[in-house]
């Protein structure tokens, strides 16, 4: 099943389960399911008033997670982008902390109830805070990789995006800085063919993403994001590259976005019924599950209890958010400067 | 005819772009979708993809390219999808588009006109709610337009887009849907530069621009129930800025209450104040008060936060009423 | 495919020389002003001068525009700065027609020429060709936006948004990059990780292409190559243009800093007014006495300019306020 498709480098040959054991292939499915799952409930939250906003991650579950795994959550570090629920759960961020973060508790790791819902950021798990303005976190990624080399350290800085926000400036002063200064990073650019209402075509005039990187003298690699397999293996032969100390690598991981962009979206204004259609019958989840069907490893019963457990979470969760405390408006003036 | 303030724009755009064919839209999702507050809805229907057009995703690109266009005669009015988005375009609005005409010694111009939503209270948090104004007021070179009504609006935007130079257009998110207000049919210009008294009153001024006009209003309607006179200005534009108006009113009633949303140190009301101190003294029965947003980088998310931070039409009360009984 | 060496006549070829010449000449003589005093600041095309001729002829001169940067001398003198013009603007006389005095020197700038108007930070102005050029799409006309920019340049994200919005929009610009090898201080191999700028043309689906920049010929034929494709409705394209300044970065500079000096000389040996010169002496267009002649014109050009701009006024200082703003023609 896996496949990359390898402009530059390519990526070792592995066998068709990367390498990964039973284990850590359940362990994969799970954190996609566990994404699909909060993030769906984000939605009722908000058609139901508790939530205002909601940005989803629906359809890009497995280029997150197959990136996440290939990353060691020990000594790496990620830029994420608001799409990035799938990323950051499989990098230690509990689904507690997630619904907190909907609901802008006072214990949203994130930024305690400041940001908006899915700006990701978190110390103890090396998530490294995000804005809004789409594309900063490329340059924050070469900079913490920048460190990690002047400091002596194996640490890989990853950093995540959307299609249309590799046409910002900071994209390419981004992958020019690392670039030039071979650093370990890995920019991986999670294209779902829209940003917002805006297609790709309109975005730019090349097919692939991954052409870019011959500006830069990097790899390039277009990988199937529907296949967390094959994002692996992208994300590992990068990975390793930019632990050989040889530089950067681009990723352009091919994912569909199942939901509008976000909650004040409506994606049937701009995208045609069929398209819609066509895209939700390449959901990877079903696919990943039916390929672990069909190497044995997975079955209806094991199914139906991750679905049991999954619930148990996310119901445990949603009350613990909703049981804690809001900010308190005395603390709006903290935190401008250092205590 | 009674519109919402985001009609105002889009009706405006519609008659601006009928009778200027020269004037182009373009910016992110401004095309198929309308914009992300609808603000150019259907005129790409209208008026065809060659002049409603859906860029990239990239500022600085959209501000740099208007430039030009301006240069080779079209009227771009190019539009920033959030205010705390065009940061990275400022190297080409203040150091570009600003200062092209003072440094070829008049020979260029860029009639641009920037329209981009500012403004919290929407729960936009720290980059969906910012008012950017002080940041682009401080620019010789460039205009900057807030208008509070629907007919301002109007008069506004289309002045806006006749000027020759280029014009940096801040339409409160706020009231896009919440302030409604007649608006006549034909087209109609109101000055750059001028104030208007949008009410008159005799214990007190309120100085404000953009959507804290629409609360300072609110705030005075209640305050005359209570025997307080509140006379509210609108700026309008900041820059140019209608020094005479300011000094009129601050004179007439010897208190000024400044408001604004964006944070108060190095905010606008600055300007405003030292304008009145410098050359009102003497005329003052108080000393100017400034009521504006906390010193916070933005506005937060969380309800309490966000709440905490707005400048709302009850803390513009509290405020007048203490200046009045100064 | 329409033939790129058209037009490229004899007299062409030799007026092409004369402006190589003249750019060389009035460029030493600002460095001369500038030592003795009277020219605060110089910036060079010393090194670029096929490139920059050679690109302009290949225009529609007169309608088409270029978007140049501090180093392009010579290109606006091909594009029809006069000699004194440079000087007024050099010594920010009042009659300057760049700036009024305004700008630091090499800051060019006219609307007769078509020459937009440029600052000091880096690579705003392909952004502006990107704008000129839509709008010539949009109002049907065939006028093609010529952007120039050093290799360091490209560096920038306004680089970047440029290409991209050019290409997506199939608009009739040309980016020329002149590469010198050097920002300032800062080889290109500190800049990128590509030897060639024109690599990254691959990212924006638009061709990209090298040339000699140190033959007129070849880069006259890339530029309208460029400029043939972009009015036919093709898209922009990104030429590379390989060159050398051979003088410090600005007259505030000293290159023996970061640079050897044999390395200067290896580089000088491909000067582009001696390799033009042997082409057209080859071509028998060229002969010592038609050498004299130009390097004869070219200097009574420069010593006229010289001696214009030393008299000329200076700016007002009341009209320091003008021009902030659209000043209604009463
Ligand atoms: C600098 C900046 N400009 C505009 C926006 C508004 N905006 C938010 S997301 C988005 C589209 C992003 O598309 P893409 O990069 O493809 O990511 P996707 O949402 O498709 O994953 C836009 C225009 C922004 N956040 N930042
Ligand atoms: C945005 C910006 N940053 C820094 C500078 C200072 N600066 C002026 S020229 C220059 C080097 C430009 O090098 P390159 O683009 O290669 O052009 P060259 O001078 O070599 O022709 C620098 C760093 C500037 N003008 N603008
Ligand atoms: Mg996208
Ligand atoms: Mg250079």
């Amino acid at each position: 099943m896996a496949k990359a498709k390898a402009k530059g480098k390519a990526p070792a040959k592995k066998s068709a389960d990367g390498g990964l054991s039973t284990e850590r292939l359940h362990e994969m499915y799970y954190h996609m399911v566990m994404a699909r799952a909060l993030d769906e409930r984000c939605w009722v939250m908000n058609r139901g008033g508790q939530a205002p906003f909601v940005i989803s991650g629906q359809g890009h579950e497995a280029a997150q997670v197959g990136t996440a795994m290939a990353l060691d959550p020990t000594q790496d570090f990620l830029c994420p982008y608001y799409r990035d629920l799938g990323l950051v759960l499989a990098f230690g961020v509990t689904p507690r902390e997630v619904m907190c973060g909907l609901l802008a508790r006072a214990n949203d790791p994130s930024s305690g109830g400041r940001q908006m819902p899915s700006h990701w950021g978190h110390a103890a798990r090396r998530i490294i805070t995000g804005s809004s303005p789409v594309a900063t976190q490329i340059l924050h990624a070469a900079g913490v990789a920048l460190a990690a080399r002047v400091r002596g350290e194996d640490t890989v800085a990853a950093a995540f995006f959307g299609e249309g926000s590799s046409n910002q400036g900071d994209f390419h002063e981004g992958l020019n800085f690392a670039s030039v200064h071979r650093l370990p990073v890995i920019f991986v650019c999670e294209n779902n063919g829209y940003a917002i209402s805006v297609p790709v075509s309109k975005q730019m005039a090349i097919s692939s993403v991954a052409a870019r990187a011959a500006g830069y003298g990097i790899p390039g690699v277009e990988v199937d994001g529907l296949d967390p397999l094959a994002v692996y293996q992208a994300t590992e032969a990068a990975v390793a590259r930019a632990r050989r100390g040889e530089g950067p690598s681009l990723l352009d991981v091919k994912v569909v976005r199942l939901t509008s962009h976000s909650s004040d979206d409506d994606q049937r204004s701009y995208r045609p019924a069929e398209d819609l259609a066509a895209e939700r019958a390449q959901d990877p989840l079903p696919r990943f599950r039916s390929w672990m069907e069909s190497q044995g490893i997975w079955d209806d019963q094991q199914e139906q209890q991750l679905m049991i457990r999954i619930k148990g979470e996310v119901d445990d969760a949603t009350e613990f958010a909703l049981a804690s405390p809001v900010p308190d408006a005395g603390t709006l003036l903290d935190h401008v400067y250092a205590p | 005819m009674a519109m919402t303030y985001l009609e105002a724009v889009r009706e405006t755009l519609r008659q601006e772009m009928r009778r200027d064919a020269r004037i182009i839209i373009y910016g992110e999702d401004v095309g198929v979708r309308g914009g992300v507050f609808r603000a150019t809805e259907g005129l790409q229907d209208e008026f065809g993809e060659d002049r409603v057009m859906d860029s990239p995703l990239a500022e600085s690109a959209i501000i740099g390219t208007a430039i030009g266009a301006a240069i080779n005669g079209l009227r771009p009015v190019p539009e920033i999808q959030f205010a705390d988005f065009i940061f990275p375009a400022v190297n080409q609005i203040v150091q570009e588009a600003a200062r092209i005409r003072y440094r070829s010694n008049g020979t260029f111009g860029v009639p641009i006109v920037i329209r981009a939503p500012y403004g919290g209270g929407i729960h936009g948090a720290l980059y969906h709610s910012q008012s950017i104004e002080a940041f682009f007021a401080h620019v010789p070179g460039l205009k900057v337009v807030m208008p509070a009504t629907p007919y301002d609006v109007k008069g506004l935007l289309a002045a806006s887009i006749e000027d020759e130079d280029p014009v940096l257009f801040l339409e409160h998110k706020g009231a896009y849907r919440s302030i409604r207000g007649d608006v006549p049919d034909e087209r109609y210009l109101i000055p750059l530069g001028e104030a208007e008294v949008k009410r008159e009153g005799t214990d007190v001024s309120i100085i404000s621009w953009g959507m804290t006009v629409n609360s300072s209003l609110k705030a005075a309607e209640n305050l005359a129930k209570q025997g307080v006179s509140v006379e509210v200005l609108d700026l309008r534009t900041i820059r140019p800025l209608d020094t005479e108006a300011i000094l009129k009113t601050a004179k007439k009633t010897g208190k000024v209450l400044v408001v604004h949303e964006d944070n108060l140190t190095g905010g606008f009301g600055g300007e405003v104040s030292a304008l009145i101190a410098e050359h009102a003294l003497f005329h003052l029965d108080a000393p100017i008060r400034r009521l504006a947003g906390p010193d916070v980088p933005a506005m937060p998310y969380a309800p309490s936060l966000e709440h905490a931070f707005l400048v709302t039409p009850e803390k513009i009360e509290a405020a007048a009423k203490d200046l009045a009984a100064f | 495919m329409a033939d790129v060496s058209e037009g490229l006549t004899p007299e062409v070829l030799m007026d092409m020389y004369y402006h190589m010449v003249l750019a060389r000449v009035l460029d030493d003589r600002m460095w001369v002003m500038n030592r003795l005093g009277r020219a605060p600041v110089v910036y060079s095309s010393n090194g670029h001068e096929a490139t920059q001729v050679a690109s302009a002829f290949a225009l529609d001169r007169g309608h088409d525009w270029v978007v140049p940067y501090y180093r392009d001398l010579a290109l606006v003198l091909a594009m029809g700065m006069t000699p004194r013009d440079v000087f007024l603007h050099l010594m920010g006389r009042a009659d300057d027609p760049n700036s009024g005095g305004r700008q630091m020197p090499a800051h060019w700038g006219s609307v007769d020429l078509k020459i937009l108007t440029t600052g000091s930070v880096v690579t705003t102005q392909m952004m502006h060709a990107a704008g000129i050029a839509l709008a010539a799409k949009l109002k049907h006309e065939p006028t093609v936006a010529m952007a120039t920019f050093g290799e360091g340049s490209t560096s920038q994200g306004d680089f970047h948004e440029a290409l991209n919005f050019a290409a997506v929009m199939k608009l009739p610009a040309i980016f020329l990059n002149e590469n010198n090898g050097y920002a300032i201080s800062v080889p290109a191999r500190k800049q990128m990780a590509v030897p060639d700028v024109a690599a990254r043309a691959q990212g924006y689906g638009i061709p990209g292409v090298v040339v000699d920049g140190n033959d007129p010929i070849k880069v006259f034929e890339a530029v309208r190559a460029a400029a043939v494709r972009a009015r036919a409705g093709e898209g922009p394209t990104l030429i590379e243009a390989k060159t050398y300044r051979f003088v410090p970065h600005s007259s505030d500079d000293d290159d023996r800093a970061y640079r050897s000096r044999e390395e200067v000389a290896e580089a000088k040996k491909h000067d582009p007014l001696v390799v033009f010169e042997q082409e057209l002496r080859e071509q028998h267009l060229l002969d010592d006495a038609q050498h004299k002649a130009v390097l004869d014109r070219a200097k009574a050009a420069v010593d006229d300019a010289t001696e214009f701009a030393d008299t000329a006024p200076d700016p007002d200082p009341s009209t320091l306020g003008r021009h902030v703003y659209h000043e209604a023609v009463l």
